[in-house]
């Protein structure tokens, strides 16, 4: 009998204690998993392209492309979204953990900080040609000479108007400065303004001042220059007259499309992106131009914008070659016709481009407009986004109030502390 | 009690031969092996992550870090230059009258509503949960929906002040001026059903006889309230503050939301800064040094609120 107590006790005691150890094997495994989850294989014949077609047209679209490309090829091509801002920061984490995408779509203004950063491969070494794609595009695509980023196409802001408004007042399409500030004066009637654009803290209105700083002569490299100084008054004085909407200094470009179509602004700088929006409203009466300039026979230059495919260096050069081909067939004469079609946005391939505008005829304005169109990140490469954000700052102050001149001069301070 | 210790040897010889020693290792042991699991959470979600952005602050971390893996130490470089920059120290004061001018509102309404609701009477409950709504809808929604109220043109808001005869022009969201304002007051409208819910939680705990006894000595309501209702309300009023506290000193969603740090930076916080360094400049080793400025601030305010709980305690 004495003997049974202790091993009864020795029984309780133990069921508790060896509870742990598989308790603490689960645990083990679970973070084992979790932690080996991080650096996933790449498989065989399945390529991976990271975008921000995050819209169901652009994904449905992107996605035919791929699809009869990967058959071209005889690969399988998988698209992975994320929403545009998270592109950069995604891919930078992606290379830290070893797992880059073979292809990634980046917004041409970030191209440089990755590039930069060393995470890209020289297109041309991967087989590329650029014969047939005007310079000012390969330059867009490239980052101190070296060609990293194909564009499939790419956009530009122009001048919306409103038709109807316009004839009923009887008032011409503005080519200059001063025309574009008298008619919006003029059709500013009621609740509706002669103009709109938008002045946001982000890269949209940064976006939206460039045609206005450049086609004045002004320089990313000296914003307190007195040509973007002008710029600046010019905007001033546009919302002193009333002409604009002092909400402007709030509004994103999708927000200015809305003003536009809801018909509380008769014209606005806007992208070709929002063609498929305005489209909906059929009783909208819009034609586009180019954006008006300080002088006649000045040049309008506006911002280029759109996406690269670039193939970031994932140390496998036999996968890389064949990103590259993906690459050449996305951005190819054929998809590039049928992605601009789609998107509405200007084939970066002149031959294409040329296709395009005898088959989107009252989007000609906008091609004239790529055709002259500047990289925002030519002159600074990966030293854009300081810029940018002291420049946001500064079209804000001197909107709300402050003096352009003062705004700007700090707007180079803080631009060139900051690098 | 004897019999545990003397026939044993017969069944098992090896573990009665050290009882004692061997037994309490294997019961700290199994101790350790309970809190085990906490500890690593802790170290690895907590611990980790403060030590990585306390050393980033100190490095040159770039796009560049990310493929190397090497981000040389810079001294103090990433911390003078955000000092230097005149847009932390506004942002600093913007975060401070942010949280004050938002904890204020919140906990005042609140406090009113939660009183207000202890009394039973018809739709009470009704009224009640649909006071909750706010809380139901996730930031990013309220900050866009806001957005749109508060246009100056076209806004619900101003439209509403004009039929009023009120004026209709104000400028919430684009006037310098203005804008820190507008943003507090959403967050206000935010914080209301959250500050409501807890206190109206603390209310039903105090007991019913203390307002019978205070009825009794013919104390007038206000008196009630302050010496009944408030001191016992204090353990919660202290939670709730540190709460919001913590969580709108932080803020980023709702400020992007609204006017993403403008216009001309008026509503830039040390919560948009943090981001606007880090996630568009991508000076990784800035972004962490106004982060850390932002947990300081957590930190002195972690100690104060422990420091109350103890003398409570006592």
């Amino acid at each position: 009998m004495t003997a049974h107590p202790p091993v009864a006790a020795h029984h309780l005691r133990a069921r508790p204690r060896s509870a742990v150890i598989p308790l603490a094997a689960v645990c083990a495994l679970v973070l084992g998993t979790a932690l080996t989850g991080c650096a996933q294989q790449r498989d065989g014949d399945v390529y991976t392209v990271m975008n921000s077609s995050t819209d169901e047209t652009y994904h449905r679209w992107d996605a035919e492309a791929m699809a009869r490309c990967g058959e071209r090829l005889g690969v399988t091509i998988e698209q992975q979204s994320v929403p545009a801002s998270q592109v950069m920061t995604k891919a930078l984490r992606m290379a830290s953990s070893k797992s880059l995408p073979d292809i990634v779509q980046f917004d041409a203004s970030e191209m440089p900080t990755f590039a930069e950063a060393g995470g890209l491969v020289d297109l041309r070494t991967l087989g590329l040609e650029t014969e047939g794609i005007p310079e000012g595009i390969v330059d867009f695509g490239s980052y101190e000479g070296t060609y990293y980023g194909a564009a499939r196409s790419v956009n530009t802001l122009a001048l919306f108007y409103n038709k109807d408004i316009l004839d009923a007042a009887g008032a011409e399409v503005p080519a200059t400065w001063d025309e574009l500030r008298q008619t919006a004066k003029k059709l500013t009637q009621g609740k509706r303004y002669g103009l709109a654009l938008s002045a946001g803290g982000a890269e949209d209105g940064v976006f939206q001042f460039t045609p206005f700083m450049w086609s004045n002569g002004g320089d990313e490299r000296d914003l307190d220059s007195p040509e973007v100084v002008e710029a600046l008054d010019y905007w001033k004085a546009l919302l002193e007259d009333g002409s604009l909407s002092k909400s402007t200094v709030n509004w994103t470009q999708a927000d200015v499309n809305d003003q536009f179509m809801a018909g509380n602004a008769a014209m606005m700088i806007n992208g070709p992106w929002q063609v498929e929006t305005l489209n909906t409203k059929k009783s909208l009466n819009w034609e586009i131009a180019r954006i008006p300039v300080p002088e006649r026979g000045a040049d309008s230059v506006g911002p280029l914008g759109g996406a690269v495919l670039t193939v970031p260096d994932t140390g496998d050069p036999g996968r890389q070659k064949t990103a590259g081909r993906i690459v050449a067939c996305m951005a190819g004469e054929e998809e590039q016709l049928t992605y601009a079609l789609n998107s509405w946005m200007v084939p970066a391939h002149g031959e294409a481009a040329a296709q395009w505008r005898e088959q989107v005829p009252e989007l000609d304005a906008l091609a004239d407009q790529v055709a002259a169109a500047r990289s925002r990140t030519a002159q600074l490469g990966a030293g854009w986004s300081g810029v940018s954000l002291a420049l946001q700052s500064a079209f804000q102050s001197a909107l709300t109030g402050q003096s352009s001149e003062a705004a700007l001069k700090r707007a180079q301070q803080r631009a060139t502390s900051g690098n | 009690m004897t019999t545990s210790t003397a026939p044993a040897p017969a069944k098992a010889p090896r573990k009665a031969a050290a009882p004692g020693p061997d037994r309490a290792r294997r019961r700290r042991l199994a101790q350790w092996g309970f809190v085990a699991p906490a500890v690593v959470f802790m170290l690895l979600f907590f611990g980790y992550p403060l030590v990585r952005n306390v050393v980033m602050s100190f490095q040159h971390y770039t796009p560049k870090t990310f493929f190397t893996g090497e981000a040389p130490f810079n001294g103090t470089d990433n911390w003078s230059s955000v000092f230097q920059d005149a847009l932390f120290g506004k942002a600093l004061w913007h975060t401070l009258l942010f949280t004050a001018g938002s904890l204020l509102g919140q906990f005042c309404v609140g406090l009113a509503l939660a009183v207000f609701f202890n009394r039973r009477f018809p739709l009470g409950g009704v009224l009640r949960s649909l006071i909750l709504l706010p809380w139901l809808v996730p930031m990013v929604v309220s900050g866009i929906v806001w957005r749109r109220i508060l246009d100056q043109d076209t806004g619900v808001l101003n439209t509403f002040l004009d039929t009023l005869g009120l004026g209709g022009n104000t400028p919430w969201l684009t006037s310098p001026d203005m804008a820190l304002l507008s943003v507090i007051l959403v967050n206000i409208w935010i914080g209301i059903p959250f500050n409501m819910v807890i206190l109206y939680g603390g209310l039903q705990e105090i007991p019913k006889e203390l307002y019978e006894a205070a009825a009794l000595d013919g104390a007038s309501a206000w008196r009630t309230f302050r010496s009944v209702t408030l001191p016992m309300l204090k353990p919660v009023i202290t939670v709730v503050l540190v709460l919001g506290f913590m969580s709108t000193v932080k803020i980023l969603d709702l400020i992007l939301a609204l006017t993403d740090g403008g216009p001309a930076d008026a509503t830039q916080t040390l919560g948009t800064l943090t981001y606007q360094n880090s996630f568009v400049e991508l000076d990784f080793g800035a972004g962490a040094v106004v982060g850390n400025v932002l947990i300081l601030i957590s930190a002195v305010f972690a100690v104060f609120y422990l420091r109350a709980n103890r003398t409570e305690g006592k």
